[in-house]
């Protein structure tokens, strides 16, 4: 049985997709011949060594870089057309809360520039700041709070426009093990809990297995996908399911797909 | 007391400021000392060293004041004179503040006007920064005397034409630093204002703004001192009789060096109280903002 049957509506979509950068030392192929579809609802993960496009495609489904090639489209639309439909909510690598903002004006932030009333602004901050465990941090300045809990707070002002899709480029790369399992474990409750599909970029094996219902494996020079890989460990995922065979066979096959799909002679 | 002391800053100023004040001694024997001898050797009479190095610290007119001579000076002319009086350094030095605070106020509007246009307009970015740069590289001294002849001929006078010199000085490192403050915001920043389709103006006043502002102070630091620099300079061609300036002219017309010292210092602790008031308001708002610690 495949997930990918299960939900049916797709929102993101590319044919041929490719992004050539012009440099000095010639082109560069970000990405080349990306064919991918993803459904409603789903948890994928961008999995490849650096010079992958792996945050590159994030970046083109979240129109913040242009395809050279090929097309793509985000829920029926251009990405333009999400973005300007505020369809997404991106969580960068850093939390990049502002410094001169205490957290509830940082989740406000997006809320100001949407221009909501400050009723509806208020409803939104205490709403996410509970749904990412940071009720009574409110007035807190980003320097008093720890790294993972700042990134949190960055997930918190994803949330607050209420999108329908997280795209997330390696949020937790910067954070200690333990943090990281920690917010994976959160992750996926977050996830359980609100049902949007998510996009997550990373270059751990464990994290795109534990959190993912469906895993690409991409390769660099061209960027490009090697291999999609299903990771259908249920709904119900505790941390000790990484010790299972089941989440080992997956973690192999993921680890198998990068050996191929990339030469570490070149 | 001594370990608080040991561990503070005060010891080392106050160990620098000593060595100052016996070298500073050292130079007006040094100095000094020949008129004494010309004026013995006139009055064909004998002086030992010992007589030279009193008369040294009291000459009326000396090459090199003595610091007490200074010090005497400027009690005379603060403390016991009404600060309306011409003779008055306070008198001088409120002229001088008051155009040096005028000059730092355009300076600093100017600064930010042109950062804003640079920042935001590549044709502005291309075009303005040469001439900025090039601006602060004719000598204050040679551009004032045109600045307020040019005024002057078109009936603008009196504390105007100086500030506006302040403000030829200030602007420079204001608007520089605010050039930098203003594109501080990195990528990633700019990229999150993006995917929430933000306007210019709210990415400037949401972001770029407030990452500018302890660019801004450094500047203004700076700027303020310059502005100082600016209005005294501002009172020398004009042959005005009164402001820092002009004690500072009258002084080395009449030969008077003690006056022009005097001058000097009130001018020195003008900018350090000047700079140390921005500084206050700096820490201020930084906390105010939250981005201090």
């Amino acid at each position: 049985m495949n997930k990918t049957e299960k939900m049916t509506t797709p929102v993101i979509q590319t044919d041929k997709l490719s992004l050539t950068f012009e440099t000095n030392d010639g082109p560069v192929h970000a990405l080349s011949d990306i064919d991918l579809t993803i459904n409603e609802g789903e948890f994928v993960s961008f999995i490849g060594p650096s010079g992958c496009g792996k945050t590159t495609l994030l970046r083109v489904i979240a129109d913040l870089e242009q395809p050279t090639g090929g097309e793509i489209t985000v829920e029926g639309g251009t990405p333009r057309e999400a973005r300007l439909n505020r369809a997404y909510g991106y969580v960068f690598q850093a939390a990049g809360l502002y410094p001169w903002r205490t957290i509830e004006k940082n989740i406000a932030l997006p809320l100001e520039v949407m221009g909501l009333s400050k009723q509806e602004q208020q409803e939104r901050i205490a709403r996410n700041l509970a749904l990412v465990d940071l009720d009574g941090f409110e007035k807190k300045y980003p320097w008093q709070l720890s790294g993972g809990m700042q990134q949190r707070a960055s997930i918190a002002r994803a949330l607050a426009v209420e999108p329908d899709m997280l795209l997330m480029d390696e949020p937790f790369g910067a954070l200690d093990e333990i943090v990281r399992d920690h917010l994976n474990e959160q992750l996926l409750l977050l996830w359980a809990k609100t049902k949007k599909t998510v996009v997550f970029v990373t270059h751990s094996i464990p994290e795109a297995v534990f959190l993912s219902t469906r895993i690409v494996v991409m390769s660099p020079r061209p960027g490009r996908i090697h291999e999609i890989i299903d990771c259908d460990l249920g709904d119900e995922r505790p941390l000790e399911i990484r010790e299972t065979t089941k989440f080992l066979e997956i973690a192999h096959q993921v680890r198998e797909g990068l050996r191929l799909g990339h030469s570490y002679d070149e | 007391m001594l370990t608080t002391l040991s561990k503070g800053s005060t010891i080392p100023i106050l160990t620098i400021t000593a060595a100052i004040i016996v070298f500073w001694y050292a130079c007006v024997v040094w100095l000094n000392a020949p008129f004494e001898r010309d004026q013995a050797e006139r009055a064909n009479a004998e002086i030992t060293f010992s007589q030279i190095l009193s008369k040294t610290m009291e000459q009326k007119r000396p090459v090199l004041p003595a610091p007490h001579q200074v010090i005497v000076e400027i009690w005379n002319t603060t403390v016991m004179k009404n600060v309306t009086s011409k003779r008055s350094l306070v008198y001088h030095a409120w002229i001088t503040l008051s155009s040096t605070l005028l000059g730092f106020a355009f300076g600093t509007l100017l600064g930010i006007a042109l950062a804003v246009g640079i920042v935001h307009s590549q044709t502005l970015d291309k075009s303005l920064m040469p001439w900025i740069i090039t601006s602060q590289t004719i000598p204050i001294l040679a551009i004032a005397p045109m600045i307020i002849v040019v005024l002057n001929a078109v009936g603008i006078q009196g504390l105007l034409p100086k500030a506006f010199i302040s403000m030829y000085l200030s602007f420079f490192p204001v608007a520089v630093g605010m050039v930098k403050g203003l594109r501080s915001p990195d990528i990633m920043q700019l990229d999150l204002m993006h995917t929430y389709n933000a306007s210019k103006a709210q990415l400037f006043w949401k972001l770029r703004w407030p990452s500018s502002i302890p660019f801004l102070f450094t500047s203004l630091k700076v700027a303020i001192a310059a502005s100082l620099v600016g209005a005294i300079v501002g009172e020398l061609p004009t042959g005005a009789i009164s402001g820092l300036g002009a004690r500072l002219l009258a002084g080395s017309y009449y030969g008077q060096t003690i006056q022009i010292w005097s001058a000097l210092f009130m001018a020195a602790f003008l900018a350090a109280t000047l700079v140390w008031l921005v500084g206050v308001i700096d820490r201020r708002v930084l906390k105010q903002m939250g981005m201090a610690q």
